[in-house]
């Protein structure tokens, strides 16, 4: 009997663009990009120089503190730039594509017989460490402790998720899935949980494994409520987290002895002409994933790379984020003046607040939400706004208090381990004050970590 | 619209830093944000955002608040032309007219002086204007009786604007609520003009309308007032007539009080629109009822020769004084009530357990409404901290069991 757990809390936003399977075109790219920024919790210590030739698989960095954990090339080609920025912080490294798909060869690895430690050298230098990434403080994983589980989340219910590349996992990236599943099962002494919305999808899951099946909205993708109600961290204990989807990068390097970081990539949002799919690896150009595939229209767009929710922005000229598997357009917003906005009606406004007369009417899903903040940042007024979509026995106005204040006894006891800015997204949506919750939880993070090192 | 927001774009250069108006910049901006939906856009984080903002929730309490509001300025009238025996032959806009007139000025200077304030300390702070005294400076004349002299509402105001709300960071850091804060300023200052027979009913002209002279047997007392003067047996509130009044006036609202809380009726208005636009708490209010009619009905087997509100039944007690507004209205002020869902519920019952005690057995206080809820502004942190401790060790509990089960390992 697979475990199921509902959950009531959370927010259920339906908007324009959603992506629609078609046949997922590759992405054909002149160049690659690797965003050091992308892996948080690393720090970049670049070993190519411009001019330099790289194969699928070879090493463009590594990690000062962990230099086993690299990152390398998502395709063969020659090293053009190493663009650096104020005090040297390296931006970005371009990789131009020869399209001859050299790959490193990492030899065939059968996974049930492969060792722990030989696993974990091999994922290192694979440059796949990376996809995993550890609770507390929401990082790449430190190789060096043993987590305690390891959660897998198999489903995104955000805002215009890339369903389909989630479909794909119980169809023709099930062998793969599989394999990664096993790799990650010798990688700890406890469980592999992998969250899943639907209970069929549990019968293409390895024995190894424990699914726990998740209904409700957003955030119950997110690998943080996931397993604060499966098993929650306590301070001192780590485990680690990952997508089903990188999970799939791991089975296919044991499959085949060589990286493949092939994603189904969902181009979507309200600009978008024809929301589809797309094939491309991670770093390629926003601009050749979306191509000429946009709204005609005179008005700022924004870029996203992710979701509307937990998505980064990016320039039109940025790239795929590592972790991400879907582009989003939307308005920009910023030439729109509403007058009197907070005196009207609000018939197709897109609001959780009853005070709009469009939470009133049917739910539709062709709202098309611009990103304006909609008004001035205020101290925390309203209360109980972030209770109705956190899904967690933790108390979140007191955590981000608690993380403003920078009380670390306080962050401790309120549960500051179990989260990660992600799960604090759908508060910020609602937030009647305005305040950059996922911001103030990623500081709060990233200080935490420095004063406990 | 087009023609004002170039204007905005014209002018906004001359209120930036270096501009010729800078010193104004925060009241341009918060002008421009009240005229504008500000085009900021996300910087970090979400990259789309609720429509909702702080001022259409305070809006939205401005609009529960109306109903209340003008029932109150019809009701001065008609206790004004009750108390000068001319109500039969005064039609109902002239009451209403009367009343309005006698209102207005204190709306006014609540907001006149209050606003003032918050404008002068944003821009000392270079902070934008918030919205917060937009509902206060309703409250504020709502609670006061309709002849407290405007002077005295201004002080008042100044003061709790000041040490009420400004000193503690303003908007959403206060700990009292800035309205009743007001008031108890008022009341403890000016204890003559808050309270007794003279305050509540107007008998003068308001700007030249309705003069005349009371008739004979004129009595401005509160149901309350009466209430507490009270000694002997049976119990029949009089209007300021001599007339008996029922339940039902009380809760209509066709009684002597203060401007705002006499009609139980347009309150209930108020709070339906509050709880249907989700803006306000329903725990909060409902179990400020709770606690209210259970302590009545406790209050009820009190000895009536000691204590003559024990001959009021629990509906009276929340039809009469300021029950239903502070329960609707001051309870549920976000800022300064509990902020956890189970305490709620503790802190509105409380409050609703309060204001009746009060009320019942201390007979210095006829009212004890606005008290019991500032003293429960005081106790709201503690009770928070009672529900942020048990999540607490509930987190801790659970660490301590797993870190006992590895050593048994």
């Amino acid at each position: 009997m697979v475990r199921v757990i509902k959950l009531k809390k959370g927010l259920n936003l339906c908007i324009e663009g959603e992506a629609v399977p078609g046949n997922d075109k590759p992405v054909t790219s002149g160049e690659v990009a690797v965003v050091p920024d992308n892996y948080v919790g690393l720090l970049p210590k670049v070993t190519v120089k411009p001019g330099d030739k790289v194969k699928a698989g070879s090493p463009l960095l590594y990690d000062k503190n962990h230099e086993t954990v690299q990152v390398v090339s998502p395709v063969s080609g020659e090293v053009v730039a190493v663009e650096r920025g104020e005090r040297r912080k390296v931006l970005k490294i371009v990789v131009k594509a020869d399209g001859a798909g050299e790959k490193v060869d990492f030899g065939v690895q059968d996974v049930d017989r492969i060792a722990p430690e030989a696993l974990r050298d091999l994922l290192q230098a694979a440059g796949l460490w990376v996809y995993i990434k550890q609770r507390p403080y929401d990082i790449v994983a430190d190789p060096n402790v043993a987590p305690r589980d390891i959660f897998v989340t198999a489903f995104d219910n955000a805002p215009l998720a890339p369903r389909h590349a989630y479909d794909l996992l119980w169809s023709s990236d099930n062998r793969a899935l599989q394999v990664g599943l096993k790799a990650l099962a010798r990688l700890t002494q406890g469980k592999v949980y992998v969250g899943i919305d639907e209970e069929a999808n549990a019968t293409r899951l390895p024995d190894c494994v424990e699914p726990v099946v998740f209904k409700g909205a957003f955030p119950a993708c997110n690998a943080g409520v996931q397993l604060h109600h499966i098993a929650p961290v306590n301070k001192g204990e780590t485990v680690w987290t990952l997508c089903a989807l990188d999970v799939v990068f791991i089975g296919r390097l044991l499959l085949k002895g060589s990286i493949d970081l092939t994603r189904t990539v969902a181009v979507c949002g309200s600009e978008v002409a024809h929301p589809t799919y797309v094939t491309a690896c991670p770093g390629t150009p926003v601009a050749d994933i979306v191509g000429d595939n946009l709204v005609p229209a005179q008005h700022h767009r924004r870029y996203i790379s992710g979701n509307v929710l937990t998505g980064v922005r990016v320039m039109p000229d940025g790239y795929l984020d590592a972790y991400h598997s879907q582009i989003t357009v939307i308005p920009e917003g910023d030439e729109t003046h509403d007058f009197l906005g907070w005196a009207m009606p609000g018939l197709r406004v897109l609001s959780l607040s009853r005070t709009f007369l469009s939470r009133w009417l049917p739910s539709r899903c062709d709202s098309n939400p611009d990103a304006r903040i909609h008004g001035g940042e205020r101290a925390i007024i309203m209360s109980g706004e972030y209770d109705k979509v956190f899904p967690m026995d933790i108390l979140p106005e007191y955590l981000i208090k608690a993380i403003i204040a920078f009380d670390i006894d306080r962050m401790e006891q309120l549960g500051i381990y179990e989260v990660a800015p992600e799960d604090f997204a759908a508060c910020e949506f609602v937030d009647t004050s305005k305040l950059p919750l996922q911001q103030i939880v990623r500081n709060g993070l990233d200080l935490l970590r420095k004063e406990m090192c | 619209m087009k023609a004002l927001r170039k204007f905005l774009d014209k002018v906004k250069p001359q209120f930036e830093p270096g501009g010729k108006f800078s010193a104004l910049q925060s009241v341009f901006e918060g002008f421009e944000s009240f005229l504008f939906v500000p085009s900021t856009t996300a910087r970090s984080g979400v990259h789309i955002h609720d429509a909702i903002d702080s001022k259409r929730t305070m809006t939205v309490v401005i609009i529960a608040l109306l109903p209340a509001l003008l029932f109150g300025m019809y009701n001065v009238g008609y206790q004004h032309y009750l108390a000068i025996g001319a109500l039969a032959q005064t039609g109902f806009w002239t009451i209403f007219a009367y009343g309005f007139l006698a209102v207005l000025p204190k709306i006014v200077v609540a907001y006149v002086v209050g606003l003032g304030i918050e404008f002068i300390g944003a821009q000392l702070r270079h902070h934008e204007i918030q919205e917060g005294f937009l509902v206060s400076g309703m409250l504020i004349p709502m609670i006061v009786p309709v002849d407290t002299p405007l002077w005295m509402i201004a002080v008042a105001t100044a003061f709790a604007v000041i040490f009420a709300k400004e000193v503690f960071g303003g908007t959403g850091m206060n700990i009292f609520n800035v309205a009743l804060v007001t008031r108890a300023f008022l009341f403890f200052a000016y204890p003559s003009k808050m309270s007794g027979d003279e305050v509540f009913v107007r008998t003068t002209d308001t700007f030249g309308i309705g003069s005349g002279t009371v008739v004979d047997g004129f009595s401005g007392a509160t149901p309350l007032g009466q209430l507490a003067t009270h000694t002997g047996g049976d119990l029949t509130f009089t209007n300021i007539v001599g007339e008996p009044i029922t339940t039902l006036d009380a809760f209509l609202g066709f009684i002597p009080g203060s401007i705002g809380e006499t009609s139980t009726l347009a309150i209930l208005i108020g709070a339906a629109i509050l709880l249907i636009s989700g803006i306000a708490s329903w725990r909060i209010m409902l179990s400020v009822f709770a606690g209210g009619l259970l302590t009545s009905w406790i209050c009820t087997f009190a000895d009536p020769s000691t204590y003559a509100a024990a001959l009021l039944s629990p509906i009276e007690q929340v039809c009469l004084g300021g029950f239903a507004f502070a329960a609707v209205f001051m309870a549920t002020d976000p800022v300064t009530a509990a902020r956890t869902e189970t305490g709620k519920y503790i802190y509105g019952f409380l409050v609703g357990v309060l204001a009746i005690l009060i009320r019942v057995f201390n007979s210095g206080y006829p009212e004890g409404a606005m008290l019991a809820v500032l003293f429960m502004n005081a106790f709201a942190p503690l009770i928070d901290h009672c529900v942020v401790e048990a999540n607490i060790r509930r987190r801790m509990k659970r660490a301590k069991q797993i870190n006992s089960e590895e050593v048994k390992l």
